[in-house]
């Protein structure tokens, strides 16, 4: 009997507007094998995006991070054409806990710890995935998920993204 | 009667509109959006028949200026002019917009010896004395043109592209390099520091060997200067528009020119 008002009170935090113990958001991107002579892993962006596809925030841009022969790694970052206007230019890279080095095909997946989305409103969003090959083509994807409650959604592209899906623990 | 009809044809040849030139002058780069540290970019200048298309003449470089992001001036590099086409290259070492910007400016006169409709060009200091002896009808113009086009290293900025105040100038309502298709892009024309209303654009795209359809259209500024077009294909296009004021009072006539290019991504 005791125990029931320790009940009562979780059940307040879990209908509270905006999750009081944010919930992680798990994106996963399958990076299609592409048979080609001369192969080079896409750059990708990463963001969330509302309704109304204004950005939100950027959670991930996987880039070639050393410099070689060809340039510096960062001289490609606008061929993410889309996610380079919509913010990627405003930022400083490389960004802790979102940049990173290219990834190979085959499933990536990005989980983003709750605290660092503690700040989002709850609601109605996208995750954009979009990739950008050399010698290549590019690609966006848009996944629609709801923040403040446990969900999953997906979405595949044709060429240079396969399945996407969006998860949001609780 | 003879110089009557001589007057009426001078004036109808000075009314001519002028985008009604023969050929285009366009500077062209081979981008307009760059990330990371620093760029290059290269450019492309002539005056041809189709936008873009070096067939005819390269254009004179005397009058290049380039504005950096900050404001200074910035040097082109590599510069050539080749038989159809001029090239230079840029290195973009400040983030921001970069205005590239060919200007050029003259003074001529028309006037009619024995009958004939004559033209001079030269020094403003030299005229009307170079003139030779029994011109007669002489009207004096101040020609000012402007060619140029836009590139952003990371974000777009404006710095730069503030109006100096001579001739046809594009200031951004919309940033000339932030333009997407589908997206409707407003920008004003000033003249000599002013908005310019009433003023035809000529907006046309470029690629039109691989196409029937040229796909030029013309808006008119508003009282504002302003002007609006909404993207239906990515490419370069051509901005161009002119106008002619007439003397009045102690100011000479004017003809000014104006030729803009900018990239709309897909």
């Amino acid at each position: 009997m005791r125990s029931l008002p320790l009940v009562l009170t979780t059940a307040a935090l879990a209908s509270a507007a905006a999750p009081a113990l944010a919930a992680d958001l798990t994106v996963s991107v399958e990076l299609p094998t592409i048979r080609v002579a001369s192969y080079h892993r896409p750059y990708v962006a990463v963001w969330i995006e509302r309704e109304d596809q204004t950005a939100v925030r950027t959670l991930a841009v996987w880039y070639q991070q050393t410099r070689n022969s060809e340039g510096d790694g960062k001289d490609w970052l606008k061929d993410i054409r889309t996610w380079w206007r919509k913010g990627g230019r405003a930022m400083t890279l490389p960004a802790d806990g979102v940049s990173g080095a290219t990834r190979a095909p085959g499933r990536q997946t990005l989980t983003v710890p709750g605290a660092r989305l503690r700040d989002l409103p709850a609601g109605q969003y996208n995750i954009v995935v979009e990739a950008a090959r050399e010698l290549g083509g590019r690609e966006a994807v848009r996944v629609p998920f709801r923040w403040g409650a446990a969900n999953t959604g997906r979405a595949t592209g044709a060429t240079e993204l396969g399945a996407v899906s969006v998860t949001v623990s609780r | 009667m003879k110089k009557t009809l001589a007057l009426v044809a001078l004036a109808a040849a000075l009314v001519a509109p002028l985008s009604a030139q023969a050929h285009r002058a366009w500077l062209a780069p081979a981008y307009t959006t760059l990330s990371g540290n620093d760029g290059w970019v290269s450019f492309d200048a002539g005056m041809s028949n189709g936008v873009f298309i070096p067939d005819h003449a390269a254009m004179r470089l005397d009058g290049l200026v380039i504005t950096a992001p900050d404001g200074s001036k910035a040097q082109a590099e590599h510069v050539n002019q080749g038989q159809y086409r001029s090239t230079f290259d840029l290195h973009l070492t400040q983030p921001g917009t970069y205005r590239v910007s060919n200007v050029g400016s003259g003074f001529f006169a028309t006037y009619t010896l024995n009958g004939e409709q004559k033209r001079w060009r030269g020094a403003e200091a030299d005229y009307p004395a170079a003139l030779p002896a029994g011109a007669t009808d002489a009207v004096a113009s101040r020609n000012f043109s402007r060619t140029e086009t836009f590139v952003t290293l990371g974000e777009p900025s404006v710095t730069a592209l503030a109006p100096t105040g001579q001739g046809i100038e594009l200031v951004p309502v919309t940033h000339p390099t932030d333009l997407v298709v589908g997206e409707a892009a407003t920008f004003k024309l000033l003249k000599d520091g002013q908005p310019a209303a009433d003023l035809e654009v000529t907006v046309a795209r470029g690629g039109t060997r691989y196409r029937d359809n040229p796909e030029e259209t013309t808006v008119k500024t508003g009282p504002d200067g302003a002007f609006t077009v909404t993207w239906a294909e990515p490419g370069l296009y051509w901005l161009n528009a002119a106008v002619r004021t007439e003397a009045s009072g102690d100011q000479l006539a004017s003809n000014a020119s104006y030729n803009g290019v900018v990239e709309v991504l897909p």
